[in-house]
């Protein structure tokens, strides 16, 4: 396949749409250098190739990824795109050339730069799903449970299920509030929206005293002799403070 | 005067935390229409405390009131402090918010013990059958089963919890009869095999009857104090490995004491605990755990103590030079986690990379492996590391010791970054000892 370095393709941004782009490199024989997502500026000069989403072509490449690569390489897939890997389109990409070249082999080649960047970016995405499945702070609006998290990976998917199982006849709703993105559960029926923007109503007595308890529990319970500032820090990094409620500061929520 | 909720939950979880167990983990258990809750095998930890442990449950005491006197604990009856107690209906409405708020995973309730143990007992059950039975509460519960009560009585808790703890405390006889005059090895021993036998019929009656409900599905886990007593860790260990085969014990926590009163067989209430002495048990726990050591191969007669100095892995490795280095690309898993520096994770990895290709030193720090240490035990086709240069055993150890630990008064725990893991939750609870 000739490698032109200046071609690139620009997408819809959807996992669809990424597939379709892998399919039209296979039929042209070409390789992209760049794979754009909407919103990402394009310098003056390049001219981008526009690949439409087409449900049809992007199963032929979903579906074939078990079958001449492996369902764990499918899977790999799958999560690589709910990361926040710059370029992790490109990364997906290349790991699927790889694939399609080398087969199931693919799946232990980790000193290969393509294939342990793209584990690496799902580590992360996991690992931090799994934070998420302890960091988010629900407040209670009457009879709905509100969450707000800001995660660096599109996290909703991994931890949707955890939830809607754990609270299953409550209703409720988490706000990402990085990807504009929220889950709502309501009536044991769970989705996944669009939400530009939200704001919340004042909370009352109640859900401000359950804060005051907890924020009085989490000081309680460290034992002073053993205090160890930098541990915390590693274990829950500062930019998740802003929406655990035992860490914020007083002051700034009444 | 009236003590409200607040002031009881400041009490109670203030005397409830010198018990270092603070995991959510070993139980599996999806939620039910009808009902909150659920469990999730791996533990999740929901903050982290300012002294660096997880926190994961709503860790509190039902009562302070105690009838016994235990020198090194707070709730002593001889220690002038204020006295309070959680009604069971406060303590399930506490824990029901919480939880629906995502505070936490669930409770660990523990009591000092009042009247009798019996009537403890009694008081937690009514507590745990509100949240179960009422509240349908299908979330993390972990109980302290109280020494001296009644088998029937810890037979209920353990239908109601997920995981039961008995601290042992002290490692051994003597000190316990010094210290804990209430209390007898028989009397902790006891309850804790009663646990296990129960634990293991109810694993064959699952088999048998599909109904029959769990009784401690997430096992039993003790404490041991560190530091208080002059038990060596040889001790401490030799006991860990004991508990770990002959009571099936899910976890052996070490906690470093405090001192919190004055007394002449107390170390002086001055004292630092011991926190580094404690890292090493728990590094020691680990190997025994998850990498196949057993604690002879650690500790003897002659080396009673760990060297604070380089962790216990790497002192095995240089008193066993002879077996190394060892060759990357051919080493079986077993030997390969005796590296120091290549953990479970990382061993795993290099045997599924090694399907694939050879590996070399560069293959290997892309993969995430830390070739700080493991770079002096190992070859890599037939070849040490480009640039090393090996002059003796005494060179090696000195580049193994653990010098930061030295200078600072509070030691560093691992903060695991570079290290790979088991479960997420021994982790990040802070006090493991992956190595
Ligand atoms: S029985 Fe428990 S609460 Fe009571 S003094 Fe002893 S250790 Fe403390």
């Amino acid at each position: 396949m000739p490698d032109r370095t200046d071609l690139i393709y620009a997408y819809d941004g959807s996992f669809e749409g990424l597939m379709c782009c892998v399919f039209e490199s296979y039929t042209q024989k070409e390789i992209p250098s760049v794979i754009r997502p909407p919103g990402v500026q394009q310098s003056l000069f390049d001219t981008e190739k526009w690949i439409e989403s087409d449900k049809h072509k992007a199963d032929r490449v979903f579906n074939s990824i078990p079958v001449k690569i492996s369902p764990s390489a499918q899977e790999l897939v799958k999560l690589g795109f709910l990361t926040c890997a710059p370029h992790k389109e490109l990364l997906i990409y290349h790991f699927l050339r790889l694939g399609f070249n080398y087969g199931n082999k693919v799946m232990t080649m980790l000193t290969d730069a393509t294939v342990c960047s793209l584990q690496k970016a799902v580590r992360y995405l996991t690992s931090e799903s799994h934070k998420f499945k302890g960091f988010a702070r629900f407040s209670v609006y009457g009879e709905v449970l509100v969450a707000v998290i800001e995660p660096n990976n599109f996290v909703l998917p991994l931890i949707a299920m955890h939830f809607c199982d754990r609270f299953r006849s409550e209703e409720f709703m988490i706000y990402d509030k990085t990807h504009g993105m929220a889950l709502i559960y309501q009536s044991q029926k769970a989705e996944l929206m669009f939400v530009e923007e939200l704001t919340l109503p004042e909370v009352d007595g109640t859900e401000a005293e359950y804060r005051r308890l907890w924020r009085q529990f989490c000081k309680t319970i460290a034992i002073e002799g053993r205090n160890n500032p930098r541990c915390r820090m590693a274990l829950m990094p500062k930019r998740y403070w802003g929406q655990l409620t035992e860490c914020i500061v007083r002051s700034s929520i009444k | 005067m009236k003590i409200d909720i607040y002031d009881k939950l400041t009490i109670l979880s203030d005397s409830a935390k010198y018990d270092v167990a603070c995991t959510s983990s070993g139980v599996d258990r999806s939620g039910k229409l009808g009902s909150i809750g659920s469990a999730v095998k791996a533990g999740i930890c929901h903050s982290f405390s300012a002294d660096g442990r997880c926190i994961s449950l709503l860790k509190v005491l039902m009562t302070n009131v105690c009838i016994f006197d235990c020198k090194y604990c707070v709730n002593r009856f001889s220690n002038d402090i204020a006295r309070v107690g959680f009604t069971p209906r406060e303590l399930a409405d506490l824990t029901i918010n919480f939880y629906r708020r995502n505070y936490i995973e669930g409770l660990f309730l523990s009591s000092g013990v009042i009247q009798s143990p019996n009537n403890t007992v009694e008081q937690m059950l009514k507590a745990l059958e509100l949240l179960r039975n009422v509240y349908h509460f299908g979330g993390y519960i972990h109980v302290k089963a109280i020494p001296g009560a009644d088998n029937e009585l810890i037979a209920r808790l353990g239908h109601l919890a997920d995981r039961m703890s008995i601290n042992i405390e002290l490692p051994s006889q003597q000190s316990l009869q010094l210290l804990a005059p209430n209390k007898t090895k028989e009397s902790i021993l006891r309850p804790m095999g009663l646990i296990s036998t129960k634990i293991q019929e109810n694993s064959t009656d699952l088999v048998k009857f599909r109904h029959a409900s769990k009784f401690v599905p997430a096992g039993q886990s003790t404490q041991l104090i560190v530091g208080a007593t002059p038990d060596t860790d040889h001790k401490i260990l030799t006991l860990t490995e004991g508990l770990y085969k002959r009571y099936h014990l899910k976890r052996v926590y070490f906690s470093a004491y405090m001192p919190v009163a004055e007394h002449s067989l107390l170390p002086s209430v001055n004292t630092k605990p011991p926190l580094m002495r404690e890292h090493r048990l728990y590094q020691a726990d680990w190997l025994l755990r998850f990498y196949g050591f057993e604690a002879q191969e650690l500790l003897d007669e002659q080396h009673p103590n760990f060297n604070l100095q380089v962790d216990p892995k790497c002192n095995w490795a240089l008193n066993h030079l002879e077996k190394f280095p060892l060759e990357i690309n051919k080493a079986p898993y077993e030997m390969l986690l005796r590296v120091p520096g290549i953990g479970v994770t990382s061993a795993r990895r290099i045997l599924t990379a090694r399907r694939s290709s050879l590996l070399d030193f560069s293959g290997l720090k892309k993969m995430g492996i830390v070739l700080k240490r493991a770079q002096y035990f190992i070859t890599c086709k037939g070849r040490i590391m480009d640039g090393l240069k090996i002059t003796s055993a005494g060179t090696i150890r000195a580049l193994m010791t653990d010098q930061y630990q030295l200078t600072s008064p509070n030691p560093e725990q691992l903060s695991l970054f570079n290290e790979p893991f088991i479960t997420r939750e021994d982790v990040q609870q802070c006090l493991t000892g992956q190595i």
